[in-house]
């Protein structure tokens, strides 16, 4: 760090600090009453700080004074990421599942219906992973599958009475069957243009939802959707296992988690085949790709179709939990909170999206009364990644060789 | 027939609004190639700033011609300086990136700036000063507004300025040139970094100017207005082929005009998916749009 560049960095942050309180003003301080600084300074002050602080320690770092804390941590990270890296991903993945099943036991009503809004979400992660992370499509339509598939079983389960575990699969196929339509259309499409006519395909659906009042009851939604059940009890209920050891709502809880699993393994063992393989191949250069011999219009319909699949069978889940539907659920902010998890977490990795997940789910809920900043700080935290950390948190490890075909 | 002529009015009232927004998006579009989702919210902001302004200069009692211009004239300069803080913050030192990371940003920034305005400004609906811009020519049954002839006519000066500062002044030439090549342009002497910042200035002041339109028109902002219009624009920009000027324009009328007809004749409930149709249709089926070169294969 020399002095000019020191210079140069306390510069740009005094116009930018500047620029920022130009900005904030007419927001707060301009009234029909009049003209006022104080609310507006009163903001401002605490941005200023906070920013200054942090450039201050930025400079400290780039001029080496933390390197007596720096050094030693960076050796414990190191020799405990040598040690956990001993263990094998199995065993870390039982352990996690373990743990996640013992939860229900200890924890109370609230943190479970958190639990659950967590493993919903990691499957429609993990299902927009396949799509982003592995085919590297950009698609800000996932949503909309999510929204079949919960649409899907509402509507089967009021007109027709059939159960959740019928409509399960059901629900993963009409997503699956919509992504095929959405993705024949759109599958020559690359990057950015992929991205908006998802998007406005997503869009459709949920307008379309919206307006077809005989089927699903437009904006009001579907109400008096079944839980899941078995044959003669309903899972919400808990019967009378209860009173042995299980507590009430834990048996819903235990569907999802069964799900979840189901995904892990799914995309698991679908990264690691040969379709996974051609995936990332496209991902990283589709033309190079084609060119191997990887039908990557194929391919890439084929990875749309699966992310959709596992969309559609959380959207199930939702839709039986919750036990009502409305198109207000399905809106594209959901879309781009599922997209920035997969981001954040690091793309095409499973722990990397599960970690996301919870950081985007659960983290909101410990922070609850800044419930009004949530998504403030979220749309900050994602332009700030993708400044300092693109690959994510825990971005997945690039295979190098492997498999024999 | 009256009927006809009157959506035709709405039509091009509406086009007038897409047209200033796609604007923003193709000039963008041409010179980084990112599809910049924060404009949505620079139409937003200036639909919010505007009202702000016009309500404080109404209340110092000043007249109607000033209230316009001076709050149309501090949106838009409002909305140009924001729109190169966020330039400079989130897509600059993106700029060698990939495509993904800086759409991903631009998707932070818009959904940053959205919660913004509403955090500063509140979850509901801001009320436009209406006696501004009351009465209108009535001919038969067909009603022109003072509003509408307002927002038509500071549309054409808007898109008659910017035609004369892209294709006559240097600043123009600068842009047209670091659109074309940014290496070769800055071999030459142009600072592209600085002409980047002036493409998003001039995007978001037009799209602060379309902000304030709307909200004469429809009288009241919203925190999330910018969403749907900014898509809607933005197919607007892709059916002109997107990079070019001229072809926004054009885009944006015949988008607001499908909208109005499409409302009208068939579906009112629907009329919103019209714009996605569209935009999917010329994706697909003519890529580069109506006057669009021909768009190179990274692309489509």
């Amino acid at each position: 760090m020399t002095i000019p560049e020191f210079k140069k960095h306390w510069t740009s942050l005094g116009i930018g600090m500047v620029w920022l309180f130009i900005l904030l003003w007419p927001l707060l301080g301009i009234k029909p009453e009049g003209l006022e600084v104080a609310s507006t300074f009163n903001v401002w002050w605490r941005i200023a700080l906070g920013c200054s602080f942090l450039l201050f320690l930025y400079q400290l770092n780039k001029a080496g004074a933390f390197k007596f804390i720096s050094r030693p941590a960076g050796a414990v990270a190191g020799s405990m990421k040598s040690a956990t890296s001993m263990v094998p991903m199995a065993v870390w993945f039982v352990i996690g599942i373990a743990c996640t099943a013992l939860i229900p036991q200890f924890a109370g009503r609230y943190a479970q219906d958190v639990a659950i809004n967590c493993m919903i979400y990691v499957c429609l992660g993990l299902g927009l992973n396949i799509v982003v992370g592995l085919a590297g499509m950009l698609d800000l339509g996932y949503i909309a599958f999510y929204g079949i598939g919960a649409y899907t079983y509402a509507l089967l389960s009021v007109q027709f009475q059939l159960s959740f575990w019928i409509c399960l699969p059901i629900s993963a196929g009409m997503a699956g069957l919509g992504a095929w339509l959405i993705g024949y259309c759109s599958m020559r499409m690359r990057g950015d243009y992929l991205a908006i006519v998802t998007l406005g395909f997503a869009e459709i659906c949920r307008m379309v939802l919206n307006n077809w009042m005989s089927l699903t009851n437009g904006p009001n939604g579907v109400t008096g959707i079944k839980a899941p059940g078995l044959y003669w009890f309903d899972f919400t209920n808990g019967m009378t296992l209860e009173h042995i050891w299980l507590k009430k709502l834990s048996l819903i809880y235990y569907v999802i988690l069964i799900l979840v699993v189901f995904t892990i393994i799914a995309v698991y063992r679908l990264q690691h085949s040969r379709i996974g393989r051609a995936w990332e191949a496209i991902r990283e250069d589709e033309t190079a790709a084609e060119v191997m011999g990887v039908p990557t219009f194929y391919m890439k319909l084929l990875a749309y179709c699966s992310g959709a699949c596992f969309g559609g069978m959380a959207g199930a889940f939702y839709a039986a939990r919750m036990r009502f539907v409305s198109p207000e659920s399905f809106t594209f902010l959901e879309s781009a909170m599922v997209l920035s998890m997969v981001v954040l977490g690091g793309m095409g990795s499973i722990p990397g999206v599960i970690l996301g997940a919870l950081a985007l789910i659960a983290l909101p809920e410990i922070f609850r009364e800044f419930e009004l900043y949530r998504m403030l700080v979220f749309g900050g935290v994602m332009t700030l990644m993708m400044l300092f950390r693109p690959q994510g948190m825990l971005p997945s490890k690039r295979t190098m060789r492997s498999g024999k075909d | 027939m009256e009927y006809f002529l009157q959506q035709l009015i709405n039509g091009i009232t509406l086009g007038s609004v897409y047209a200033l927004i796609a604007l923003g998006y193709t000039m963008v579009y041409g010179i980084i190639q990112l599809i910049n989702f924060a404009h949505g919210e620079f139409f937003a902001a200036g639909g919010y700033v505007g009202v702000i302004f016009m309500s404080y200069l109404l209340s110092q009692g000043a007249p109607a011609w000033v209230c316009l211009s001076g709050s149309l004239i501090l949106a838009m300069a409002y909305c140009a300086m924001l729109a190169v803080a966020v330039e400079k913050v989130a897509y600059k030192p993106l700029r060698n990136s990939s495509r993904l990371s800086v759409l991903l940003s631009a998707l932070g920034m818009s959904i940053f700036l959205q919660n913004g305005l509403m955090l500063t400004q509140g979850v509901y609906d801001k009320a436009y000063p209406t006696e501004l811009t009351q009465g209108g020519f009535e001919m038969g049954n067909v009603m022109l507004s003072y509003m509408q002839l307002f927002i038509v006519s500071l549309t054409a000066f808007l898109l008659v300025a910017l035609n004369v500062l892209v294709f006559k002044t240097r600043i123009g030439k600068a842009m047209r040139s670091t659109a074309q090549d940014k290496v070769m342009s800055a071999l030459v002497g142009i600072n592209a970094n600085r002409t980047i910042s002036i493409t998003f200035a001039i995007g978001a002041a037009l799209a602060a100017a379309a902000g304030i339109m709307v909200g004469l028109y429809y009288g009241s902002v919203r925190y999330d207005m910018g969403f749907v219009p900014g898509i809607k624009a933005f197919a607007a920009a892709v059916l002109g082929g997107i990079g070019n000027i001229t072809g926004a324009m054009i885009g944006g009328f015949i988008i607001g005009m499908v909208e109005i007809f499409a409302a009208g004749y068939i579906s009112g409930e629907y009329k919103d998916v019209f714009a996605f149709v569209i935009l999917i249709a010329v994706l697909y089926f003519r890529p580069s749009g109506i006057m669009g070169e021909n768009v190179d294969d990274t692309r489509v």
